[in-house]
């Protein structure tokens, strides 16, 4: 297994936790942390996933994830979206806007690992 | 049938409790026994002597058989009733209940509007817990470090091969997270203490300021006077308000109580009844002032000993109830959307236009109040600003005023327990299986 993530998250010391155990599971991992810049990144990186986090600086990762899906070239790009809120109809909300899987913080490492696994292979 | 089970089921309680007879008792008062059956059964109403006769057989006052329990228990039982659902109260019988059991009535009335009282706190916490941006913010920040932990305590606890480097690098990551998570928490901490204090118990800063004003009869003797206290030491010294939000309803409640004592000086205001009666219209070109000046200058009068108060009544334009002083037989919902047939409401649909209507409230005995009813725009920021409009209705009701003969318009508390069944502005069904 490998391949590229894309992080799009702002808290460093989560950003370091998730690209340890996604690197030495063989994952290249890049990292953004601007809400404003996310989609510029996407295109640049071109990852075979994203995780991407809902509470961002400048822009909120449902409005990210809806530009996604709004173009033909992401439109089926796998996202792994995660939030501080675990309610309903937060669960609702990314899937409307076409989440391919939501978690939960706090979340473990092997749910993001083999989450990560199972988007990429699918 | 009658539709009131008062008077008879009281009669027949009292008998059973003196173990007397049905026919003895109706021999006492020369009537037959199967019309006493009928009486005690409520398919008959009666009064005057046959009244006074089994009062004085039965050793009670005739008011104690006959008097109706007050209207506002007999709605808080109904409100009770019909948020009990599916319990299957017989709120058709209410009137039976507060009449037979008023103690178990008024638990029951207290019980209700201390749920609906935790509802409303429960609700408050539960719109702050969602919409407070610094709540919100702070729950994140302590959820992101909480993971942030997680994740690297579950690395090094998981991984014994780890580079030393990398070992050290969470060591510190998870020492500077927990430092960040004390500092969160204790924030977190700080702020709902605070916030508990600021507004202790979540009761609505409304229902503080008119409890207080209940008090003191919403008259307020320091304010009529020529050097009145400031009203911030009022408000100061007022223990019921005990949140920031109901003082600062309070003192403006009281700066506008203050302007309008100032221009209808408690004297002169007495004496402009006195010789014009409680004509709102009459009052406000006396004084030079608006009808709602003069409304709220009249609800704000010293009570009269033995006669009904005056009611007044304030909305915003989204119909919501501003302010509210209760008159006797004239209840008002405490929350929810009040009877649509109001004038205060149809000022509110075409504002500028007084409103003068006998208004009519159900009951075993009907009462009718004569209202005046005015909706006002306002510009609180100039006309680049919104225009905002507020309707206020004054009741009188007929011990203070001669109730014109012009038919009443059918008025109610609140749809879901207003027994006019047929009513055209009904917006959902009645509770009350029988009409009135």
């Amino acid at each position: 297994m490998g391949g590229r993530v894309l992080l799009i998250e702002d808290e460093p010391n989560i950003i370091e936790a998730i690209r340890f155990i996604l690197s030495r599971d063989g994952w290249a991992v890049d990292v953004h942390s601007d809400g404003a810049t996310a989609l510029d990144a996407v295109t640049a990186r071109a990852p075979d996933l994203v995780i991407l986090d809902v509470m961002l600086p400048n822009r909120s990762g449902y409005d990210i994830l809806a530009d996604l899906r709004a173009s033909e070239a992401t439109e089926a790009l796998p996202v792994l979206m995660l939030t501080a809120r675990g309610q309903k109809k937060d669960r609702e909300m990314a899937e409307r806007y076409g989440a391919s899987r939501f978690m939960t913080k706090p979340f473990s490492n092997s749910e993001v690992l083999s989450s990560v696994r199972e988007l990429v292979g699918s | 049938m009658p539709k009131s089970a008062l008077t008879g089921s009281r009669i027949r309680e009292r008998r059973i409790d003196l173990g007397l007879k049905q026919a003895r008792l109706a021999e006492q008062c020369g009537i037959s026994p199967s019309y006493l059956n009928l009486i005690e059964h409520n398919r008959r109403r009666i009064g005057g002597k046959l009244l006074v006769d089994l009062a004085e057989a039965l050793e009670v006052e005739p008011v104690s058989l006959s008097e109706g329990a007050d209207i506002a228990l007999l709605d808080a039982l109904r409100s009770a009733a019909d948020r009990a659902g599916t319990v299957g109260a017989e709120a058709a019988r209410s009137e039976e209940l507060a009449g037979r059991f008023p103690g178990w009535a008024r638990l029951i009335a207290a019980q209700e509007r201390r749920i609906l009282s935790l509802e409303r706190t429960v609700e408050t916490l539960n719109d702050r817990l969602t919409h407070d941006p610094f709540l919100s913010a702070s729950l994140h920040d302590v959820l992101s470090t909480v993971t942030a932990i997680h994740s690297a305590s579950a690395i090094l606890a998981d991984d014994e091969e780890i580079d030393p480097e990398w070992q050290a690098r969470f060591h510190r990551n998870i020492f500077e997270d927990s430092e960040r998570l004390t500092e969160a928490s204790r924030a977190l901490v700080n702020y709902l203490d605070a916030g508990a204090d600021a507004e202790r118990g979540a009761s609505a800063p409304q229902e503080e300021l008119e409890g207080w004003l209940e008090d003191t009869g919403f008259h307020m003797p320091d304010l009529e006077r020529a050097l009145p206290p400031a009203i911030e030491t009022i408000v100061q010294g007022a223990d019921a308000l005990s949140s920031a939000s109901s003082r600062a309803l309070a003192a403006l409640h009281l700066a506008r109580y203050r302007q309008e004592a100032e221009r209808m000086p408690l004297k002169d205001m007495l004496a402009a009844v006195e010789e014009v009666g409680l004509e709102p219209a009459l009052l406000a070109q006396r004084f030079t002032v608006d009808l709602p000046s003069v409304f709220r200058r009249l609800a704000s009068l010293p009570e009269v000993e033995g006669k009904g108060r005056i009611g007044l009544v304030i909305c915003d334009a989204s119909g919501t109830l501003t302010f509210q002083k209760s008159t006797d037989g004239f209840p008002m919902p405490r929350f929810g959307a009040a009877c649509p047939l109001l004038p205060l409401y149809q000022a509110l649909g075409r504002p500028m236009s007084p409103v003068r209507q006998v208004v009519e409230q159900p009951g075993r005995t009907p009462r009718r109040f004569l209202t005046y009813a005015i909706s006002q725009p306002a510009h609180p920021q100039g006309f680049d600003g919104p225009t905002v409009f507020e309707a206020s209705m004054l009741i009188l009701p007929d011990d203070r005023v001669a109730i014109p003969g012009e038919r009443p318009v059918p008025v109610g508390t609140s749809c879901r327990i207003c027994p006019r069944r047929s009513c055209a502005a009904r917006r959902e069904p009645s509770i009350l299986a029988d009409p009135a």
